[in-house]
């Protein structure tokens, strides 16, 4: 017995020593921007990356601010409500019809919808590239709600078809001898009980657009029309050299998810764990 | 009993009524955004065209020759070949450990929970961005250590061997959370019961964990495998903002050759194949997975 708890303490020792390394591994490179976020520019590269700036004035950030890092996260924000209105509206439709009706292509179209899971975006980059020069919305942030609530409906069908199918039938069926029509109970019964399924699935994907690149990348060009990622290579192109400027951008990037974890939490890494589903 | 019939009908028929117009939007969209592309990308494959003039010329399965021939293609693909045997190999066992660490050690280590994390709130370009300079040989972390230990500067971008496994590294940090907080939450649906009735019986916790925790993740750990496997083959935008490719071809994967074919050379009958190509490789790859998985049961979660 004695011998398994010195056994057990060793053990506990070092996970311990592993778990604090694992904390350095994760942590160093937040300090790292953080830190120089806050140096001048020759500063940094006098001192030690390391040692804490002359002043904690906010100085890269305000210039940020000022030289149109808002336009961006407008931009961004704009885009996201966009999106997710579209998305979990249609998508609460179509999930309707697939987990609580019964039709003779149901399997195939969910089959098809959740195939559409695994297909890679670039696969379809030249075209959509294409379409939005015909269609006039190049170098808007409208070119990008198409291809977005597209990508993001096969998962998001996936995961509220499943909590669909969840919810009681008899309610349905209650309602539908009180003479209620398939859109009346959808609006009036499924809808309002989606709601939890209906908040995961708008932080999954409002994270998930809040941070697209590929198509972002291609679709826009100006600043006008950039979103939020696009943010930080644009300030590279014109501070290439200036580090703690780029810091301070990726700072400012990062911050409105971490104000959203304060505030979510749990709710939060539920959200985010929902693309944890087979592909 | 005829007009019973005839009542069967007609609700079958505002069913079907119902399901179309619920499913329309959705259809609709997905075959704008999603089908009517990849056609059209399969199409533009077959010919020679920049992206720009109005005249393209077609040229058959000239673009689908080039694509087998070429080499950095293939070398692009090996790429993703290794980003997903070593991120399946690292994240998932690193994963494994670290949730196994914080569902034993219970609510003391919450700062280390919180502070795991961390990296899951980051998106992967500004992630990309933040080790280009991290890892740069002037003013990056690693060179820093290795001159405050009396070492030399450590280039891990500027060469071909390395450039890959830093940025294979950089994912693992990126993903390791993922996986962490997706294990943890397995342990969590463990039945706390089971626990208890193995430390009655004399368990230890290793014993619980090789006996009752793995083998009660496994279906997880299958669809996290699943998970990276899939992700590794389309990854992109980590390794476009840090590297780009670069140096040379070192870190070049699928898409990012895809992507400067097409929108940096502005090859975009090229590039349309690479892209059909990497299409037909993941879905073929996605295939396999699922039929492989098929023989082994369902492996439902949620």
């Amino acid at each position: 017995m004695n011998n398994n708890r010195v056994k057990s303490n060793i053990a506990w020792t070092i996970a311990a020593v592993l778990a604090v390394c694992w904390l350095m591994v994760t942590a160093i490179p937040f300090l790292f921007m953080v830190i120089n976020a806050f140096k001048g520019q020759f500063e940094m590269l006098q001192k030690g990356v390391f040692e804490l700036p002359d002043s904690w004035f906010p100085t890269n950030f305000i210039g940020v601010l000022e030289n149109g890092f808002l336009s961006y996260f407008f931009n961004s924000v704009i885009l996201l409500g966009i999106c997710l209105t579209i998305l979990l509206f249609f998508t609460a439709c179509a999930s309707y019809p697939l987990s609580r009706m019964k039709f003779k292509l149901r399997g195939p179209i969910y089959a098809l919808i959740v195939a559409c899971m695994s297909i890679p975006i670039h696969v379809t980059l030249i075209p959509i590239f294409k379409m939005s020069t015909v269609i006039k919305t190049y170098d808007s942030i409208f070119a990008l709600i198409g291809p977005y609530v597209a990508f993001a409906i096969p998962i998001s069908c996936y995961i509220l078809t499943t909590f669909m199918a969840s919810i009681p039938a008899s309610l349905e069926e209650s309602a539908e001898i009180n003479g209620c029509g398939k859109f009346m109970t959808f609006f009036h019964i499924i809808l309002p009980l989606s709601k939890p399924g209906l908040s995961t699935l708008a932080i999954y994907n409002g994270v998930a657009i809040w941070n697209e690149f590929a198509f972002a990348n291609t679709l826009t060009q100006s600043r006008k029309a950039q979103t939020l990622p696009l943010a930080i290579s644009a300030f590279k192109g014109e501070h290439s050299m200036n580090i703690p400027v780029i810091m301070s951008v990726l700072v400012l990037t990062v911050l409105p998810m971490i104000i959203l974890f304060i505030i979510l939490q749990e709710k939060l890494v539920k959200g985010l764990m929902a693309g944890a589903v087979k592909g | 009993m005829k007009k019973n019939a005839s009542l069967v009908q007609s609700r079958q028929r505002s069913v079907r009524i119902a399901a179309t117009v619920f499913l329309a939007p959705v259809i609709l969209i997905m075959a704008i955004f999603i089908i009517y592309p990849i056609v059209s990308t399969f199409s533009i494959s077959l010919f020679d065209w920049n992206g720009i003039s109005k005249n393209r010329e077609f040229i058959g399965m000239e673009n689908w020759k080039m694509l087998i021939h070429d080499k950095v293609f293939w070398f692009a693909f090996k790429n993703n070949l290794t980003l997903m045997v070593c991120s399946i190999g690292i994240q998932i066992p690193v994963a494994i450990a670290l949730a196994t660490f914080l569902d034993a050690a219970g609510r003391k280590v919450n700062l280390f929970k919180v502070a795991w994390f961390l990296p899951l709130l980051m998106s992967s370009v500004a992630i990309g961005f933040l080790f280009s300079y991290a890892l740069a040989t002037t003013g990056g972390i690693i060179t820093t250590f290795s001159q405050a230990l009396g070492g030399g500067k450590v280039d891990l971008l500027g060469r071909a061997p390395q450039a890959l496994y830093a940025v294979i590294s950089v994912v693992a940090w990126q993903y390791i959370p993922f996986y962490m907080v997706y294990f943890l939450a397995g342990y969590g649906n463990i039945d706390i019961n089971i626990y208890e009735a193995s430390i009655i019986d004399g368990a230890t916790r290793g014993q619980y964990f090789f006996h009752i925790g793995l083998p009660l993740l496994s279906p997880m750990i299958k669809s996290a495998c699943i998970l990276s496997l899939i992700g590794s083959l389309k990854y992109f935008d980590l390794i476009y903002a840090m590297t780009g490719g670069g140096p040379g071809t070192a870190t070049e994967l699928m898409a990012t050759y895809m992507y400067k074919l097409s929108f940096t050379h502005f090859k975009m009958g090229y590039g349309s194949t690479a892209a059909a190509g990497m299409f037909i490789l993941v879905t073929g790859f996605a295939l396999m997975m699922q039929t492989l998985l098929k023989g082994n049961g369902s492996s439902n979660n949620e």
